[in-house]
């Protein structure tokens, strides 16, 4: 299996403080990916030197076969992201905002075009091409948001809690985009605090206090700790984490 | 009442651990001070002017010798002709020409008259009459000294005395006005956007459905700002005292109390326009565009009043800082005490109670 | 470079959808620059003036009629004691006072010379100084008119010829004749609109940049942008050629509002005009980004670029001449963008200077905003 995502010994330290602390982890191509945490644990701190948003202190690292100290710019250009507070803008038409992000990765006029009207089909979204996004209900919002992130194709998509505050069902449709993306070849590296949502990724690796305390599949997790779902799994390793918060 | 304190000491903590906002609510009132205080001034002195002279003779060179030694003037040399003024006027090398024709006291001496020609850059109209003036003062005063020479008689004399502010300085009239300024600023536009970044973060919906009463929420987030301005306005007096040597004259109560009604009226203003701005920078626009230029246009301390057409005096009436300016000048600068000023006072009183209780209307039924 | 293009597509997008945005932006600077001009004047008239009249006679109100017929002052009645006058004054009911001792008539003619006194309120030294000179002309005038009256007219003084220097009681006089370039009515508002339009001019580069810059920082909109392959430069560039652009549309909104209401048409090239102004917002806009990098939140930048700018309006030249701050404060302003500008402006509207004429100014503007966007960049690709 190809490896889109390899670190070895990646450390951060912020003065005295260790963020993250020697993680060694792979993650392949094609796989939901889910990044676990407590809050404090690291997660995106961890996240961020893997998009190139902050280097490392030490330790290596390479995303989609480019190394995170020396080439970001072109890391930046296989990845997709897509945060917490959505990346859309608001007062942007939701046609808008595909052109705008389509054409920063790259695309040029017709393909920007063609993808656009695709995206619109697949969402469902084509009575609302000319809508401002901020008028679009939440859960459009981050379905479509999603899909921008991956408007350009990108080996690895970074997901930062997209779930927050929408009803289960619109979640769950979440991540039948999600499982389409990763089905096409697009690695889906997601964090979450919704336990459920862990069950819905192929391996899942727990970070505490800085260090990766597990990772597995989420089956394999059950077993290792003897518990019924994710979420018991998470408390046992979690509950005797001594920091607080990111 | 302990809630209202409560509230206040919250306030406080957010006002002072933001350093920059900091910097701006106490640095802002002495940089101004300190500058306008020192630096500005409407006098105007050392000017830049050349002197093109064709007679090159005794009288001439007299004047010269005088125009040169004034310190109004800063003569520059460098221009053998008259053709180059309009250049150097383009290039602002000089403000003023003085040209002396040839054969100037042949002239003077056989038919009793000569004249000098002045050309001024008028882009600046008072600068250029000024000058002018300035110049003709000297010329006149040598005209005196030959007639006294000849014995003219009847000899007309005047003898100025400057009040108040013998030597011409700026500070005492910018001074008062700066105060005004800075105070009005402060309290205004610092209290609008405050308020309105608690209505954008959301924290300001949390406080209102709380059981505390809206009024108290309404003056914990005045006090600060209330406090603020009287720190500052201590600053701004002893300021004046020590580095522009101008201390309050009159009683420094009575400022206090107008001050405090002036501030009064600026902190309910502010409250006035967070009402209706949707984002900080709404808010922070109003706040310049509604405040800012009125108060420095219409105070007084820029520009007269009474020169302004009738329908902006008449505006300049409902702008808070021009009856303060007038009360801080006699107050501080005359030492005159409340019979001078009790017209000023109540009208600051009465703008202050009707802007805040207005305020605080709005305030509660826009969230109704 | 095609970044660029999607960066300002969306950011005009933006900004043209934003209509109280641009109406603060567009139309409020337009309402300050046909009101400001109104009320910025500095001419000096209508003084008020408290005559104390101990002489009583024809002599006397000649003189004060004389006065008040100049239309710079206007009578402000009669007081009997110079403390009376004095107390006018002290209540700004007066802003001068003109004391005629008793007997002046006849004592002028006795001696030969008698003084006047005059005591002006000088808390406002333009005012003091234009009305001090201009009653000093007026009764020089006055003075110059007895004489003829009194002593008929001085042979040969209004003539030529050699008749004046036989008569002992010629005195030659030297006149001043003087005559305004530029602006030959003193008309105040020809000086005060162009530097107007670079207060607002400048409000808009230097503030409004930095606040829609740190919006994003606080709104968090930014991390999205720099997880994307959009380098920073083009990000900075994105951000300040929109409003290098707004500047450009106040500008000339400025210049045709000044020429409807005001009749003011620059005289010289508009070329030179608009190089000055892109200089100057490159200066200004540097500024407006370096506060960004310093501020983390709308207030923070707000309070920053008010410090600065409050500072430039009140000292640049706008109100005050330059010319008669100290050496040391001079020196400071020199570093300012705004003062050179408003130099330009009023070199170039008002007298029709060109490129070699503005040269200093130009190039110290260029030299400074060179200095502030190279700060500013450097600091953005540390902190943002």
């Amino acid at each position: 299996m190809e490896t889109v995502i390899k670190t070895d010994k990646l450390t951060k330290r912020f003065g005295g403080f260790i963020a993250c602390n020697a993680l060694t982890f792979e993650v392949y191509k094609g796989e939901i990916f889910g990044f676990l945490g407590a809050n404090g644990a690291g997660k995106t701190t961890a996240m961020r030197m893997l998009c190139g948003l902050l280097a490392p202190s030490s330790g290596d690292a390479a995303v989609a076969g480019f190394d995170v100290y020396t080439q970001t710019e072109k890391i930046k250009r296989r990845i997709g992201y897509m945060s917490q507070k959505f990346s859309l803008y608001d007062d942007l038409t939701v046609t808008e905002n595909i052109r705008f992000y389509a054409g920063i990765y790259g695309m040029t006029g017709d393909s920007i075009r063609a993808k656009t009207k695709s995206l619109l089909d697949e969402l469902q979204l084509q009575g609302e091409a000319r809508t401002l996004v901020r008028e679009l209900p939440l859960g459009w919002k981050q379905k479509l948001a999603f899909s921008v992130s991956i408007v350009h194709d990108p080996d690895i998509v970074f997901l930062d809690e997209p779930t927050g505050g929408v009803d289960p069902v619109t979640r769950r449709q979440f991540w039948d985009l999600i499982y389409h993306a990763a089905d096409k070849g697009v690695t889906v590296f997601v964090t979450t605090h919704y336990m459920d949502e862990a069950e819905y990724c192929n391996r899942v690796s727990i970070m505490v206090d800085g260090v990766i305390a597990a990772l597995d599949s989420p089956d394999g997790l059950k077993r290792r700790y003897d518990c019924g779902n994710m979420e018991d799994v998470f408390y046992q390793l979690a509950r005797n984490a001594k920091r607080k918060a990111d | 009442m302990k809630q209202l304190i409560v509230f206040i000491q919250k306030e406080f903590l957010h006002v002072f651990r933001d350093r920059k906002t900091l910097l701006m609510l106490f640095g802002l009132p002495i940089a101004q001070i300190v500058l306008f205080g020192f630096a500005l001034s409407n006098e105007i002195k050392n000017s830049k002017i050349v002197v093109v002279d064709y007679s090159k003779d005794p009288v001439t060179t007299q004047l010269i010798q005088e125009i040169t030694s004034s310190q109004y003037f800063n003569v520059t040399r460098g221009l053998p002709s008259a053709t180059g003024i309009d250049a150097a006027f383009k290039r602002g090398d000089i403000k003023m020409a003085v040209i002396f024709p040839e054969h100037f006291s042949d002239d003077l001496i056989r038919t009793g008259k000569a004249t000098i020609q002045v050309i001024a850059d008028a882009s600046d109209p008072n600068q250029a009459t000024t000058v002018t003036n300035y110049l003709t003062q000297i010329v006149g005063t040598y005209n005196a000294r030959l007639a006294q020479a000849s014995g003219q008689p009847l000899q007309i004399g005047v003898q100025n005395r400057m009040l108040y502010n013998p030597e011409l300085r700026g500070a005492p009239n910018f001074v008062p006005g700066v105060m005004a300024l800075v105070l009005m600023l402060v309290c205004t536009m610092m209290t609008s956007v405050a308020i309105v970044r608690e209505k954008e973060l959301g924290t300001m919906e949390i406080l209102l459905v709380s059981p505390f009463k809206t009024i108290y929420i309404i003056i914990s987030k005045l006090a600060p700002n209330l406090l603020i301005s009287i720190v500052n306005l201590c600053v701004i007096l002893v300021l004046s005292d020590v580095f522009l040597d101008l201390p309050v004259k009159g009683s420094i109560l009575l400022l206090f109390f107008d001050s405090i009604l002036f501030i009064l009226t600026s902190l309910s203003i502010g409250l006035l326009l967070s009402i209706n701005a949707k984002t900080q920078q709404a808010a922070m626009m109003s706040s310049l565009m509604g405040m800012m230029l009125p108060t420095m246009l219409l105070t007084g301390f820029l520009f007269p009043i009474e020169n302004m057409p009738l329908p902006l005096q008449w505006l300049s009436n409902a702008v808070p800082s021009r009856w303060y300016f007038i009360v801080v000048k006699r107050v501080m600068l005359k030492g005159l005490g409340f019979s001078s000023v009790w017209k000023e006072t109540l009208i600051l009183a009465g703008m202050s109670f009707f802007l805040f209780a207005v305020s605080i209307r709005r305030f509660k039924t826009r969230l109704q | 470079m095609r970044t660029l293009l999607f960066l300002l597509d969306k950011e005009f997008r933006q900004m043209l959808r934003n209509r109280q945005l641009l109406s603060t932006l567009l139309i409020a600077p337009l309402i300050q620059l046909i009101l400001l001009p109104l009320a910025a004047d500095y001419t000096v008239k209508d003084i008020a003036m408290t005559v104390v009249d101990n002489d009583h006679s024809t002599f006397s109100r000649k003189l004060v009629d004389k006065i008040t017929a100049s239309g710079y002052f206007k009578l402000a009645g009669y007081t009997t004691s110079y403390a009376d006058g004095l107390a006018k004054v002290q209540q700004d009911k007066a802003d001068l006072l003109l004391q005629i001792p008793p007997h002046f008539e006849r004592d002028l003619v006795k001696e030969n010379a008698r003084d006047l006194y005059v005591a002006i309120n000088a808390i406002e030294g333009t005012k003091a100084n234009l009305g001090g000179a201009y009653l000093s002309s007026i009764i020089a005038d006055f003075n110059s008119d007895i004489r003829l009256q009194w002593l008929g007219p001085v042979a040969g003084a209004a003539s030529s010829g050699s008749s004046a220097a036989a008569d002992p009681d010629a005195t030659p006089q030297i006149s001043v004749a003087s005559s305004n370039w530029y602006n030959p009515l003193l008309n105040y508002k020809l000086y005060m609109v162009p530097a107007i339009l670079v207060t607002l001019v400048t409000a808009m580069a230097a503030m409004q940049s930095a606040f829609n810059i740190v919006q994003e920082k606080e709104s968090g909109t930014i991390e999205q942008i720099n997880v994307t392959p959009i380098r920073k430069h083009w990000f900075i560039l994105g951000k300040l050629i929109p409003f290098l652009v707004l500047g450009v549309v106040v500008f000339t909104l400025g210049i045709i509002a000044g020429w409807a209401f005001y009749g003011i048409w620059p005289l010289g090239s508009f070329v030179v005009l608009y190089g000055a102004l892109v200089v100057y917002l490159f200066a200004m806009l540097g500024m407006g980004l370096l506060i960004s990098t310093y501020s983390a939140t709308q207030q923070q930048a707000m309070s920053l670029s008010f410090f600065f700018i409050n500072i430039f309006n009140l000292m640049s030249g706008v109100f005050t001449a330059v010319d008669s701050m100290p050496a040391w404060a001079q020196y400071i302003v020199e570093t300012f963008p705004p003062s050179h500008f408003i130099k330009i402006m009023r070199m170039v509207v008002l007298k029709g200077s060109g490129w070699s004429d503005i040269g200093y100014h130009l190039g110290a503007m260029a030299v400074i905003g060179l200095f502030l966007n190279t700060w500013a960049v450097l600091n953005y690709r540390k902190t943002v």
